[in-house]
């Protein structure tokens, strides 16, 4: 298969877009947020418990592709257990690694495997949604956050 | 006559390597390529004929007045229009379908009344008429499509076209589906209430023969780009009955018989409806796609796509998990499909790094992909500079996208 292709859809990415990990709603969550691309239809909804300012637990539910679904589904793993304040940063080195495919400074752990998508102009937005709707619900807005109001 | 494999060096564009694969030009329903008989009829223009049409006095405002009027009259041809002057150019089938919304309907539509349409109309013809509604206060009713299958569900025409609809308008080939919609008998049904017809001719008017005559529609729109022509420049055909009672819509020079300072009269028709100065080259170069369109045949045309189709959708529903869309049999050329467990943009991003372009998304579709209960299909559409060894290869690359997602 080519470089490329093999960049943008690595094991983990494949693997967690097959088996997304923290896939169900919780009951009595803390925050919901929902993002949205109008452009393919794709919809998440994330749910965070909070104990004071720590993510307990998060979950998403929603349909999407291949590259927003493991993005979704490791943006559960890696948000597990950080404080709210820790998600503004780490969404912008996110963001940041998907448009460029810098990685910068510091471990972002099984995140990386998203360095490929920069290749990928049309499928960034999938990557960084999940992450839109994190900073939602961070930022406890109620409104569903769209690929097509924000900066991708 | 030419035959289809000696036309593809008329077209430079295709002879490309995409991702180190020969490009494989499978999105014709959203643009088609352009032969070099339209790139040289636009570059011929701007090296010896440019200047603004109409009322110069001097040899190029002439020269470029003939050929954009030229090119009215043969638009007139290619839909059998009584007259050039039931011809206004637009900017596409969106413009033109918002110039009829805006004129006739603002002036004919009224609280009570209704506009048909269908549940596979592509937002361009569903939008615009959402907008007449909420302004006039009439309201919309739709045409059902039955299922997967994407049929118009005809037998509902009776309780649907009541005397009460003043306005029907629908598709003549679904983007989405491919669905051949029976448009002579759809106009008809409409005659008979008194229904003014809109025909969306965006996926036909390069495809197949349309006769307006025939047809026995009122309006019908098409795009320029769809049809080897170049953006930017589209066409309304209406009844010139139609055309002369309705206002103007936008303000400006060429649509005014006179002006004065505080009221103007307006030119005749067509110009009535073509302010400013227009897309000159456009109309140009939709001349020599027509031209090209009817050198080779649009019956032979048809044959060929749905030829093409045919072959993709017998040979795609071998595919394990293969979701089809539209009817088995009697479909325009294109295919809509999904495949189990694998989201459409990622067969499109796969399928690019193969060389073939598809598209994946809505389709300007979102309502019939809801009662499809679908987010998103993958499409292949054809057009006559494609062949059945590409068709193979594209089913060749859909079974390696299987493979690599481990369906």
């Amino acid at each position: 298969m080519f470089d490329e292709l093999s960049d943008l859809y690595q094991q983990v990415i494949l693997d967690h877009s097959k088996s997304p990990r923290n896939f169900r709603p919780l009951e009595q969550p803390s925050r919901t947020a929902q993002g949205h691309n109008p452009l393919c239809g794709d919809n998440i909804t994330l749910y965070v418990r909070l104990e004071g300012d720590v993510i307990a637990d998060i979950t998403f539910q929603g349909s999407g592709c291949a590259i927003s679904r493991a993005s979704a589904s490791l943006l559960t793993e890696s948000l597990k257990g950080r404080r709210l304040a820790e998600v503004k940063p780490l969404f912008d080195r996110i963001h940041e690694m998907v448009t460029t495919g810098q990685v910068g400074d510091g471990d972002l752990g099984k995140l990386a495997v998203f360095a490929g998508v920069h290749k990928f102009p049309a499928r960034v937005k999938c990557a960084i949604l999940p992450w839109h709707a994190a900073l939602a619900a961070v930022e406890g807005k109620g409104a569903p956050v769209s690929t097509e109001t924000v900066n991708p | 006559m030419p035959s289809f494999d000696q036309i593809r060096s008329d077209f430079p564009i295709l002879d490309q390597q995409v991702n180190g694969r020969p490009l494989i030009y499978f999105d014709n329903a959203a643009t088609s390529q352009k032969p070099l008989a339209v790139i040289e009829a636009l570059d011929a223009y701007y090296r010896r004929d440019n200047a603004n049409v109409h009322r110069g006095i001097h040899e190029l405002s002439n020269r470029a007045t003939q050929a954009y009027e030229g090119a009215r009259a043969r638009a007139a041809r290619f839909l059998n229009a009584r007259a050039p002057e039931e011809i206004v150019w637009t900017r596409g089938t969106t413009e033109a379908i918002n110039l009829v919304a805006n004129t006739w309907g603002v002036a004919n539509l009224k609280p009570g009344d209704r506009i048909l349409l269908t549940e596979m109309e592509h937002h361009s013809n569903l939008v615009p008429w959402q907008m007449l509604a909420q302004h006039t206060g009439a309201k919309l009713s739709f045409l059902p499509v039955t299922g997967d299958e994407g049929l118009l569900d005809v037998g509902q025409l009776d309780e649907l076209l009541t005397p009460a609809v003043k306005l029907f308008a629908f598709t003549h080939v679904s983007n989405t589906l491919g669905t051949v919609n029976p448009v002579a008998e759809l106009c008809q049904r409409a005659r008979a209430v008194g229904a003014v017809t809109l025909v969306d001719a965006a996926q036909s008017a390069g495809h197949l023969t349309v006769d307006v005559q025939a047809l026995g529609c009122d309006f019908l729109v098409f795009s320029g780009h769809k049809i080897c022509g170049p953006t930017g420049i589209g066409v309304l055909y209406g009844r010139r009955e139609l055309l002369e009672a309705m206002p103007p819509w936008q303000g400006g020079g060429d649509m005014i018989s006179s002006v004065d300072y505080y009221e103007s009269r307006w030119n005749t028709v067509p110009h009535k409806f073509e302010a400013g100065t227009p897309d000159i080259a456009g109309a140009i170069g939709l001349h020599a796609a027509m031209d090209y369109l009817d050198r080779l045949g649009r019956d032979r045309i048809f044959a060929h796509d749905r030829e093409l189709a045919r072959l993709a959708y017998e040979e795609l529903s071998r595919l394990k998990g293969i979701r089809l869309f539209g009817p088995k049999t009697g479909r325009g050329g294109l295919v809509s499909f999904l495949l189990e467990d694998v989201h459409a943009h990622d067969i499109v991003t796969v399928a690019d790094q193969f060389g073939v372009a598809l598209r994946g998304g809505h389709h300007c579709n979102q309502p019939l992909m809801k009662k499809l209960g679908v987010v998103s299909t993958a499409r292949a559409s054809f057009y006559f500079y494609n062949t059945a060894a590409e068709v193979t290869r594209f089913i060749e690359v859909m079974r390696e996208i299987q493979k690599f997602f481990g369906v």
